[in-house]
């Protein structure tokens, strides 16, 4: 167990920098996870961290001690990886034995470790089994058991869950933090799935182009993106963004997005805009944020009507799409509350989750 | 219109069907008629030389025979002829040793140079990976007059050890490709696992890298055996006395004496040597397959 630290972490690759000048502090057990979009850096920064790729500049440390030069080997870590790369002439015993075996442990001590992971990851049957015989959810069982039994400072998954079909994955992410609670350890998880980020994380690393974007807890990245790449990025649906001008409105502010919408702004934010008044903005909002009326006919001027272009039933809710000013939006709806394709549906945004971005910097104001 | 749906399908299906069969039925037959004309073709020179080898001298020498059959009844003199008064053994013997020494020094070489130039990432290792395999395509009609000037100076000319030298420059750049191949399609993580495992690069390769590849270990070292087994351009250059000759050359040298050829023995001598070729690959096909395919259908 020990905290990561990342200063001024540069990779590049000839003329490319993959990973641009980052700083990242990891406390102890903390579970972080690095999620970005294919290219953000993630997996390159998790491979600076487990030494698999050297790093062109900057320094690593976990524990306190710089592992710059460190090999692999030497830096105390466990890496799950995505296509399992369990040994495949080995039992899974044999594969969860092997680092410890290379590492010199007594025969009792390597059976009474891989037996305890075992029973952690309920693969106790499966141990005389080799990765052939073994499921996808079996062998990523067997790959985090070769992890813990070394109990590493650091575990490091590299999109363990990727391989896995989708209720699968919805099991092993459960698993994986049902693990962790029990072993705590300080963990970073890469992976470019928002849910999973948000499910699993203690905090988030969002990544882009080779830089975080924002370090914080899924509520903080969820409710306060700092930028328009971490609002349109976390959440699923992604965020609807539309440009608009924002207008004084008697005492108070309003969003003017078209002819037929302008949304008020809530007035403890009028302050935090008031600087911006008159210019060109982005304006974002949640597809959760913007459904059916719900203030049984009172008007707070929140209410526009559209006309649907597709509809997606869900079950427990209805996906509704359709243009504002040509720009598609999404909402989330109640499922007796759509109409059909075509309809015209009135709609409520709930503007307490506004937010409002400068389209030149991208950040959010 | 569930009715309609099924009605109209279930009318142009059978016929469909039926013309499916039929003209699988014929591709079937086809597939038996060519396989077994190739059969044919590939297994009258073997059956030609089983026949000659279990016939008497005196039946080979009645021109007024069909060669094609036994007459005068099977006998084994030939093979005991072969065996008691002739240097046979002896040539046997000192193929066996060439070969154990040939398979054994290619496949550390090969290995350990694929290992170097298929995984580990250096300056210049695709260039040096495509001109080992250059090197192979000379041929050892070229390269037999040189070698002879390294075998004759480092004096092992007319001696089978000499051979021991000269074979690997065969074998090891063919068998090298092959692993570099093998060693190619089997996933990064694994080497990246084992790293992290805490093993050395030494250890990576026995204990991971050759036990996962053993079926293109086994396909490398099925050629080496078989050019070993099978060479005939250098032994006929570099040896000269029976007592270091190997199986191939000796066969052919002391069993033809001028324009005199003594067939029964000649045929039973290479269906000996053949013995051990075809043992080999009867056991091992499946892994030879799977050794040269491996780069093709691996990613």
């Amino acid at each position: 167990m020990a905290e990561v630290a990342l200063r001024q972490v540069v990779k590049k690759y000839g003329d490319v920098e993959a990973v641009r000048t980052i700083d990242l502090d990891i406390p102890n057990n903390e579970f972080v996870v690095l999620v970005g979009p294919s290219g953000c850096g993630k997996s390159t920064t998790l491979r600076m961290i487990a030494g698999l790729e050297e790093i062109t500049s900057g320094d690593i440390s976990i524990g306190g001690q710089v592992v710059n030069d460190l090999p692999p080997k030497d830096r105390d870590i466990a890496m799950v990886f995505q296509n399992y790369a369990l040994y495949p002439h080995m039992t899974a015993f044999d594969n969860m034995a092997f680092g410890l075996k290379l590492r010199k442990f007594s025969k009792a001590e390597i059976k009474q470790r891989v037996e305890h992971a075992a029973r952690i990851l309920d693969i106790t049957e499966l141990l005389d089994r080799r990765p052939k015989a073994l499921s996808g959810g079996q062998r990523q069982r067997v790959a985090m058991g070769r992890a813990i039994v070394r109990n590493p400072k650091v575990f490091l998954f590299d999109e363990p869950l990727s391989n896995l079909d989708a209720k699968l994955r919805v099991q092993m992410r459960t698993e994986i933090k049902r693990v962790h609670q029990k072993v705590k350890t300080t963990t970073v998880y890469v992976t470019h799935d928002q849910v999973e980020a948000m499910t699993l994380a203690d905090r988030v690393v969002v990544m882009n182009q080779g830089r975080i974007e924002q370090i914080g807890t899924p509520h903080e990245l969820y409710h306060h993106p700092r930028t328009r790449f971490v609002a349109g990025f976390i959440g699923s649906p992604a965020m609807n963004f539309i440009p608009c001008r924002l207008e004084q409105a008697g005492s108070g502010l309003r969003t003017h997005v078209s002819d037929t919408i302008a949304l008020p702004v809530p007035s403890d934010r009028e302050a935090r805009y008031r600087a911006v008044v008159g210019k060109e903005l982005v304006l974002g909002l949640r597809p959760e944020h913007i459904t059916e009326p719900r203030h049984n006919g009172r008007t707070d001027g929140c209410d526009f009507e559209v006309t649907l272009d597709v509809v997606e039933p869900m079950g427990m809710e209805t996906m509704v799409f359709y243009t504002i000013k040509g720009t598609e939006f999404c909402s989330r709806v109640e499922p007796s509350s759509a109409g059909d394709a075509g309809a015209k549906m009135r709609l409520h945004a709930n503007v307490d989750h506004m937010h409002l971005i400068d389209p030149a910097s991208g950040t959010v104001i | 219109m569930s009715t309609a749906t099924l009605a109209v399908p279930a009318g142009k299906t059978a016929p469909a069907r039926s013309s499916l069969r039929r003209s699988r039925r014929w591709a079937l037959f086809a597939s038996y008629f060519f396989l077994i004309l190739f059969a044919i073709f590939f297994l009258m020179p073997p059956y030609y030389m089983v026949v000659t080898a279990l016939k008497s001298d005196a039946e080979m020498a009645r021109l007024a025979t069909n060669p094609w059959f036994i007459f005068d009844g099977v006998t084994l003199d030939q093979f005991r002829i072969l065996l008691t008064q002739t240097d046979f053994l002896i040539f046997f013997k000192n193929t066996v040793i060439v070969t154990v020494c040939v398979v054994a020094i290619t496949m550390v070489v090969s290995v350990l140079a694929a290992f170097a130039l298929g995984r580990m990432r250096f300056w210049g290792s695709s260039i040096l990976a495509t001109g080992i395999f250059l090197t192979y395509l000379v041929p050892d009609t070229l390269l037999f007059i040189p070698m002879f000037q390294i075998v004759r100076s480092i004096g092992l000319l007319n001696s089978y050890w000499g051979m021991v030298l000269v074979y690997p420059t065969l074998t090891v750049p063919f068998c090298t490709w092959i692993m570099i191949g093998y060693f190619q399609s089997i996933p990064k993580e694994l080497d990246e696992a084992a790293l992290i495992d805490g093993a050395g690069h030494m250890q990576m390769l026995l204990k991971i890298f050759v036990p996962v590849a053993l079926p293109g270990i086994i396909a490398a070292m099925i050629f080496a055996f078989t050019v070993s087994w099978a060479a005939f351009v250098y032994p006929m250059a570099f040896l000269y006395s029976s007592d270091q000759q190997v199986l191939t050359v000796g066969t052919v040298t002391s069993l033809i004496r001028g324009d005199v050829y003594k067939w029964g023995m000649l045929m039973a001598g290479a269906l000996v040597a053949a013995a051990p070729p075809l043992v080999i690959y009867a056991f091992l096909m499946d892994y030879y397959i799977a050794g040269l395919t491996a780069g093709a259908t691996k990613g």
